[in-house]
C-alpha cells in the first residue's frame, strides 16, 4: 500500500491538559483510506491534529507524498494537509468572502446547503452550517490529506450522514487519505477503514467495532 | 521682549492649587490622591533634574554629551512602550522590536530637521536637538505603544481566525493583513487629530512656549507645522517599522503563529 501521509515518533510539543500526553505516535495513511481516532477527552487527539498540519510545533517526522515536511513551506504543506477545527473560525462577515472559488452547487446541495448561503452573513447560520461550510471550505483546496475535528458535533443524523457521504465521494474521487477524530461508536464503525484508540499517551489500532471504548461524554 | 521669569514663589502658589485638588479629590474618596501627588510630585523632580542637565549640556555642547542624552531618552521611551502593552513580545526581541524603530525614526528625522531645514549653528546645537528630538520621540512612543498594544492584544482575540487561515494555507501576511492594517491605523489616530485640532481646538504646547517667550506669531506658528509634519513622519515611520517587526516575530519559520512568544497573561 502506498502511503499518503506517513509520521514517525511524532508528537505535538504544545502541552496539552491530559496528564500522559499523545506522543511517538507512528500512523500511515494511505490512498483512498478513511482513519479513525478516538479517545477521552483531552488525550492530544487535536492537538495531534494540529501538529499534523503544522499549526503548532512538533518533534518526529511527517511525510507527505515521500517528501519530508521541510520540503514544503508551511503554507503549502498547509493547503495539501487540510485540518478542520471542531468550531469553525470566519474573518469576514459574508460566507462567500471566504471562497476563493465559490464551491460547486452540487457540494452545496449535498450537505442540503443552497448558494444563496455564500451571499448570507456568518453570523446568521447555524452551528451546523458553518461546520459543514468549513469542511466545504478546506476541501476547496484539494487537500491530499484531510484532518477532521469531531467534524459532526454539532450536527443532527441526517446531516452528519450527509457529511460522511460527501468526504466519501471525494475520498473516491481524488483518493486522499483522512484522519477523523470521532467520539460516536456507532459512526466510527460506519466510516472507518481502520480505528484508532488513545490509550496511556499511545495510538492502539483496534477492531472498528470493539465496544471497549466508553464515550467519554 | 524676554520673558518674564518665575519666582518660586509664584511655583509654590501654583503648587497649592494642585493640593486643593488632592484635598477636594481625598473628601470626595476618588482614590486618586496618593496618585495625584505622586505624579505632581515625580513631574516636579523630573523637570528640574532635566533643567539642570539641560543647564550644563547647553553650556557644552559636544556631541559626545547630546547622543548619551538622546540615547537615554530612547531608553525611557522603550521602557515605556514595554510597560504600556498588556502581553508584550518576551525577551530582547520585546525590546527590540520597539527600540529599534523610535531610534530609527526620531534620530533620522531630528538630524534631517537640524541639517537641512533649520540648520543651526552648529547643526548639533542642544538647545533645537533635545527639545526637538524630545517631542519626535515622546510622540512616537505614544504611536508605537498604541500600535503593538493593538496588535498583540487583537492577535490573542482573534487567534482562531488567523489559525483557521492558516489552515486553509494562507501566508502569513494575509492571515494578519486586517489586523497590521488596523493596528498602524490606532497608532497614527492622535498625531491625525492632534493636526486636525490644532489651532482651532488647542494651541499646541510649542508655539504657545514660543509666544511667551517672545517669538513673533507668524515665526511661531511656522516652527510649529514643521513640528507637526515632522511629528507624523517620524509616529508613521516608527509605527510602521515596529508593527511589521511585532507580526513578523508573532509567527515562525514555518509561518505558524506563534503566541508562545507574548509575554504570559497576568
Amino acid at each position: 500500500m502506498n502511503s499518503i501521509l506517513e509520521i514517525e515518533r511524532f508528537a505535538s510539543r504544545q502541552h496539552g491538559l491530559g496528564n500522559v500526553p499523545l506522543s511517538a505516535v507512528t500512523l500511515a495513511i494511505g490512498a483512498g483510506e478513511l482513519v479513525t481516532l478516538s479517545g477521552p477527552s483531552g488525550c492530544g487527539k487535536t492537538l495531534l491534529l494540529r501538529a499534523i498540519a503544522d499549526l503548532d510545533p512538533s518533534i518526529g517526522t511527517a511525510m507527505l507524498d515521500g517528501k519530508h515536511r521541510d520540503q514544503y513551506s508551511g503554507p503549502e504543506w498547509r493547503r495539501r494537509v487540510g485540518f478542520v477545527a471542531t468550531e469553525s473560525a470566519w474573518w469576514t462577515a459574508r460566507v462567500g468572502d471566504h471562497f476563493p472559488t465559490p464551491p460547486a452547487g452540487d457540494d452545496l446541495s449535498a450537505l442540503g446547503l443552497s448558494a444563496v448561503v455564500l451571499t448570507q452573513d456568518v453570523s446568521g447560520l447555524s452551528t451546523g452550517e458553518r461546520q459543514r461550510l468549513a469542511l466545504l471550505r478546506s476541501l476547496g483546496n484539494r487537500p491530499r490529506i484531510i484532518l477532521l475535528d469531531e467534524p459532526t458535533a454539532s450536527l443532527d443524523h441526517e446531516s452528519t450522514l450527509c457529511l460522511e457521504a460527501l468526504v466519501r465521494a471525494y475520498i473516491t474521487s481524488t483518493r486522499c487519505g483522512v484522519l477523523w477524530v470521532c467520539h460516536d461508536l456507532t459512526q466510527r464503525q460506519r466510516i472507518a477503514d481502520r480505528a484508532f484508540q488513545v490509550d496511556d499517551g499511545a495510538l492502539r489500532q483496534v477492531d472498528k467495532t470493539e465496544p471497549k471504548w466508553v464515550l467519554s461524554h | 521682549m524676554g520673558v518674564v521669569p518665575l519666582s518660586y514663589v509664584d511655583l509654590v502658589l501654583a503648587a497649592t492649587l494642585v493640593l486643593l485638588l488632592a484635598g477636594i479629590s481625598f473628601a470626595l474618596s476618588l482614590g486618586i490622591t496618593r496618585d495625584l501627588l505622586i505624579g505632581a510630585l515625580r513631574a516636579t523632580v523630573q523637570l528640574l533634574l532635566v533643567g539642570l542637565v539641560l543647564k550644563v549640556l547647553f553650556a557644552h555642547a559636544s556631541v559626545l554629551w547630546i547622543s548619551v542624552m538622546a540615547l537615554g531618552m530612547v531608553a525611557v521611551a522603550t521602557r515605556e512602550v514595554y510597560a504600556r502593552q498588556q502581553r508584550p513580545l518576551a525577551g530582547s526581541w520585546g525590546i527590540g522590536v520597539s527600540a529599534g524603530p523610535l531610534f530609527v525614526s526620531s534620530f533620522s528625522l531630528t538630524v534631517l530637521a537640524l541639517l537641512i531645514i533649520i540648520g543651526p549653528d552648529p547643526w548639533y546645537l542642544p538647545q533645537y536637538a533635545i527639545p526637538l528630538l524630545g517631542m519626535l520621540l515622546g510622540n512616537a512612543m505614544t504611536a508605537v505603544a498604541l500600535g503593538m498594544d493593538r496588535l498583540t492584544t487583537s492577535a490573542v482575540q482573534q487567534r482562531d481566525q488567523i489559525d483557521a487561515r492558516l489552515a486553509l494555507g494562507h501566508p502569513w501576511q494575509q492571515a494578519m493583513s486586517g489586523l497590521q492594517q488596523d493596528s498602524v491605523r490606532v497608532a497614527l489616530v492622535p498625531i491625525i487629530n492632534a493636526m486636525a485640532a490644532a489651532g482651532v481646538v488647542s494651541l499646541p504646547g510649542m508655539m504657545t512656549g514660543q509666544i511667551l517667550s517672545g517669538t513673533p506669531p507668524m515665526e511661531a506658528v511656522k516652527y510649529q507645522i514643521l513640528i507637526m509634519f515632522l511629528i507624523a513622519a517620524a509616529t508613521g515611520i516608527a509605527a510602521l517599522l515596529a508593527i511589521s517587526g511585532a507580526a513578523r516575530r508573532l509567527f515562525d519559520e514555518r509561518q505558524r503563529l506563534r503566541l508562545d512568544r507574548l509575554q504570559p497573561a497576568p
